[in-house]
Order: C-alpha cells, then structure tokens, then sequence
C-alpha cells in the first residue's frame, strides 16, 4: 500500500528543486483543490476580510447612516472622543462588573455539579439532557420566560423568597439588582454546557492518583485540591478565557430584558455599540468602539493561544 | 464496578449527590414547565398569586390567537426557510473546502488554511457594522438572500470536517483515483457518505445557530413579513408590543412555538450535540 499512492498522485516533497510555477503547472492534478476551497474563499473574503478592513477604514471616518455621503476621513479623531467618552466607558465597566460576576459565578456552580455528576451514579444521562435544556434554548424566550420569572409582584423567585422568610426584590427594576439578575439567568443558562467541559476534564483524570493520594492517607478535601484540582488547570484556564470574551459579546438578554437600563445600570458594550451603530446611526465612532472591543478580546485570545503553545496541546491555532 | 456492597458511607454519598442533582434539575425545568403550563392560562389567571405552576385550566386558544392576531406562521416559514438554506449551504460549503484542505496538495495551501483559522479570533461585532453596509449596499436587505448568504459558510465548520476527513484511510482515496474517479467524485462518494457523524454535527449546530439568532435577523428585516421566530418573540416583548406586560399566556405560547423544534432537534440530535461541544472544547 505504500505504493499505491505514487501511481497518479504524486507527494509534493518531490517537486521541490522546481519553481513555484513549475510546480504549479506539474503533472500533479490536485491543482482542483484550489477549486474545492473558492467557494469558502470567496465567502470569506467578501464577508470577513473585506468587512475587516472597512471596518477599520470606518473607524476612521464621521460615516452616518447606511449611505456613505458625507463620510469624511477624520483620522483619529473619534479615538480620542473616545477617550473621554463616559457612557463608553460606563458601558465597559458594566461589561467587566457582569464578567466578574458571571465568570467565576458559573465556572464554580458547574464544577460543583461535575464533581457530583462525576460520582458514577446512575442516570447520568437524564440529568445531563435536562440540564442541557438552558443551554440550547433561544436567548429570546429563554429571557421573557425570565421576565415573568422575576417578577416583583406576582414571580416565583420573589414567591420563594417570601416563603423563605427573606425580602422580596424589585429584581429588573433597581439599578443595584438588574445586573446581578442578567448574570443569574447567564448563569442558569450556560452551566450545563460548562458542566459538560469540566465533566471531560475529571474524567481524564487517572483514578490511580486519588486511590494513591487516599493510600497515603490524604482525606478528600486534600485530594481534591492538591490533585484534582491542579489537574483540571487547563479546563480551568479555557472555561476562564472563554468564558470573559462570550462575556465581553454579551447581547441578546440585555436587548430583551433591560434593554441597557433602568439607568444604564445594564449597559454593556456590545449593546452600546449596538445603539451606536443602528439606532444613533452613528457608524463610524461605533465602528472605533468596535475596535476597542476587540483589542480586549485579542489579548484575552492571545493569552489562551500562549497558555496553549505553553502546554504544548494540539490547538487551533 | 460495583461488585462489592456500598458502605454506608457511601450511600450516604450517593443519596446526597442525588438531592442536589435532583434540586439542579429542577431549577433547570421549572421555568420550561412554568412556559408550557402559562402557555394554557388565560391572561387573568396567570397573574396568580401565589404563582400557579400547574394550571388549574387548559386552554389551547392563546396558540390560536398567536396564528391569527400575529403571522406567526409566516415567521414560522421564515425561519424554516432561512435555517434550511443556511445549513445546506454551510455543509456544502465548508465540506468541499474541507476536503481541498485536508486531501488535496496545493501550493499555498497551509497558508490559506492558517488564514481560515486565524479569522476566528475576530469577534463578529467589529465586522457587523461594514458587512451590514456591504448588505445595504448589495440591496439585499429585508430579502432572504441578506439572511442567509452572509451565513452559509463557516470556518469552525470546516475545521470540524477537515478533521474528520483527515481519519478517511488513504487508501480509499488512492484506490479510487486508480479506478479513474474525479476528485469531485471521490469527495462526493467517499467522503461525504463516510463522515456522516460529522456532518450531522455541523448540521446540528448550524441549525441551533441560525435558529435561534437574533442580532442578524434584527438588522436585516425591516417589515413584519421578513421577521422570523426569534425576531418576532423579541418584538412581542418590546415596549411598544401590547401583550409586554398584559398577556403573558400569549407570550408564553409564543416561546413554546419558537423553542419547540430546537428541544426536538436536542432530544433526537444529542449524541452529535454532545460530540460537537466536546470538539470545540478542551482539546481543540
């Protein structure tokens, strides 16, 4: 079999003391892969790379409007209104309050229920199903089945808070809860896939390490943090990672359920940029606040992609 | 591996891990079973207190209502158009591409692939604003055509299916290059029928992607008739709408309908879901 393969089709290592365009134009017949990939090329070129650029080209520019009339290149000028621009700023803290809060929240909720799930009991699988059910829902639904829920009257949560014994909250309502509220929902609605991701991460973990660690006499809580968890570093680095820039793009909730307010308290940038762009018109500063964005996304990715290498993983990049 | 008897300790273990899973579980359904059962109310009864989990009437008329006094059914179509086309365009597109990048020699080729990958890392909203300009400017908005042509390839996809093929033994392809087939034919009767896991994965999440996206449809379709599910939910719920805050059955119902085919696709789809997550996951 190992000669088969030279017959019509020859390996490109053979060609090498050839020019480019002597190789091009070889016996080879594989020059129809250039073929397979166009239509994916052009898809991307016309919309990604084009968009790319013109998007920085935007950024430049005072564009109103979906008509370029009028679009003068202003250079760096909306950079430095930027700068000082407090409700771009607002919007980026209230992006890093959410982050902060939505991370570590739900990257903590879904390792306990791994832990648990990891236990080798039985109908693993039921549970797993139902608790995919956030996960797969629209954004859309999932948050006006949400509004009801926290409603201050007549929602369950107040309901089971009362019944608690706790008071009720104004949940939407009151700047000081309605991001905390965002990130309850974000949280509800992603644990299951995050659960999925820490699951795989403990059960590539040999059990001869912790029947060794409890040999030696270690209880549970050592094994866990002196094995366990030291283990799950790389599940532990990508959840981070990936968890701040889905953070960092968060959307759909807030257009449906707060809609950025009550008083800006919700604000978060991709929503900002939103408004920006498509209600203001005003695409030329928005397109600059777009950048901005993506630089805090790029060094979070360059920071994976660097954990990566570091770990020598085969990866995407 | 429970071939010996459970300690009590360890039962005790088990009966615990399952309380909490169980009380995971529910914090999971209860606001799924709270849409179904909503969805059978009538507008007075749902605002119960203390709230009604289980209705005490079932009322089938709110779904009724949402086919007449709102096209659903046209948002229905809508999306069913747009997803169908969407996911047949991406399996086709990122199919052959993957076979070119995975099969097939050619000069540039790595490179061209490195700059495939390397775009994932943008983010979508820096390239929004330009490509809703490029839609504008084509004339295709509020069309089909600025729905799904923008959506019809993807660069996880045919990272996804470049690996599968990559698994195809060499000798099929070989094989059947003696035997004089085309490269379009091998792909097309070799490949595509040996990696149909793969492809339903794609098709899976192209699906659940198109489906339930938002931003998109938000930008692109101007009048109700071009809305579709996911947009016209959001519109039901706007501060414009008048059921926001006066008729959550209806609302509910609306959920129902909108979330409906994506549990179905879930339930009957799970293994390829589970498969994808696990791909795009840890070890990459």
């Amino acid at each position: 079999m190992e000669y088969s393969g030279n017959i019509t089709a020859t390996p490109p290592h053979q060609f090498k003391e050839k020019n480019l365009w002597q190789r091009f134009w070889s016996r080879s017949n594989e020059k129809v892969g250039y073929l397979f990939i166009l239509p994916a090329f052009t898809h991307l070129l016309i919309f990604l790379l084009i968009p790319l650029i013109f998007s920085l080209y935007l950024s430049f520019t005072n564009w109103r409007g979906p008509n370029p009339q009028n679009a003068l290149f202003i250079g760096l000028e909306n950079y430095q209104f930027l700068l000082g621009d407090r409700r771009f700023w607002d919007a980026m803290r209230n992006t890093a309050y959410y982050t902060l809060l939505y991370v570590p929240g739900s990257m903590i909720v879904s390792l306990l229920i791994a832990l648990v799930m990891n236990q080798k009991l039985k109908g693993i699988y039921l549970f797993r199903t139902l608790f995919f059910m956030p996960v797969i829902s629209s954004w859309v639904a999932v948050s006006i089945i949400w509004i009801t829920l926290l409603d201050p009257q007549v929602g369950i949560l107040n309901y089971v808070l009362q019944e608690l014994g706790l008071p009720s909250v104004n949940w939407l309502g009151d700047p000081s809860t309605a991001m905390i509220a965002i990130v309850i929902i974000a949280i509800w609605k992603s644990v299951g896939f995050q659960m999925v991701i820490w699951l795989a991460g403990l059960q590539g973990i040999p059990v001869e390490l912790h029947e060794a660690a409890q040999i030696d006499g270690a209880n549970r809580r050592q094994s866990f943090f002196r094995i366990t968890l030291p283990l799950l570093a790389p599940t532990t680095f990508f959840l981070a990672i990936t968890g701040v820039i889905g953070s960092f793009q968060v959307f759909s909730p807030i257009y449906v359920i707060t809609g950025g307010g009550p008083r800006g308290s919700t604000d978060v940038v991709v929503y900002h940029i939103y408004t920006r762009a498509f209600e203001a018109y005003d695409m030329g500063y928005a397109a600059s606040q777009a950048w901005v964005l993506f630089a805090v996304i790029f060094a979070a990715t360059l920071i994976q992609v660097w954990y990566r290498r570091h770990q020598g993983e085969g990866s995407l990049f | 591996m429970n071939s010996r008897k459970d300690t009590p300790l360890q039962i005790i273990t088990k009966i615990l891990g399952y309380l909490v899973l169980i009380l995971v579980a529910l914090t999971m359904v209860i606001p799924f079973i709270w849409m179904v059962t909503t969805s059978l109310k009538q507008p007075n009864s749902a605002f119960a207190y203390p709230p009604q989990l289980l209705p005490t009437e079932i009322d089938f008329r709110n779904y009724e209502m949402l086919f007449t006094l709102v096209p659903f059914g046209r948002y229905f179509i809508n999306t069913l158009i747009v997803t169908a086309l969407t996911v047949v365009g991406q399996l086709i597109i990122t199919s052959l591409a993957a076979y070119g990048f995975a099969r097939l020699h050619f000069i540039g080729r790595d490179t061209l692939f490195v700059i495939f990958l390397a775009t994932m890392m943008v983010p979508y909203q820096v390239t929004l604003i330009p490509l809703f300009l490029i839609v504008f400017g084509l004339g295709w908005i509020n069309t089909y055509t600025g729905l799904i042509v923008p959506a019809i390839s993807s660069v996880f996809g045919i990272f996804l299916l470049r690996q599968a093929f990559m698994g195809v033994p060499r000798d099929y392809q070989e094989a059947a290059r003696i035997d004089g087939a085309s490269e379009f034919r091998i792909y097309w009767r070799i490949f595509l029928p040996l990696n149909g896991p793969a492809l339903a994965t794609l098709a899976v999440f192209a699906f659940m992607g198109t489906w339930t996206d938002l931003l998109w449809p938000l930008l692109i379709a101007r009048t109700p008739e071009m809305r579709t599910l996911e947009l016209g939910l959001a519109y039901f719920n706007s501060s414009t709408s008048a059921f926001r805050q006066t008729n959550w059955p209806l609302m509910m119902a609306a959920s129902v309908i909108v979330m409906l085919p994506v549990l179905l696709v879930y339930i009957f789809a799970q293994r390829y879901f589970v498969r994808g997550i696990s791909l795009s996951g840890v070890k990459g």
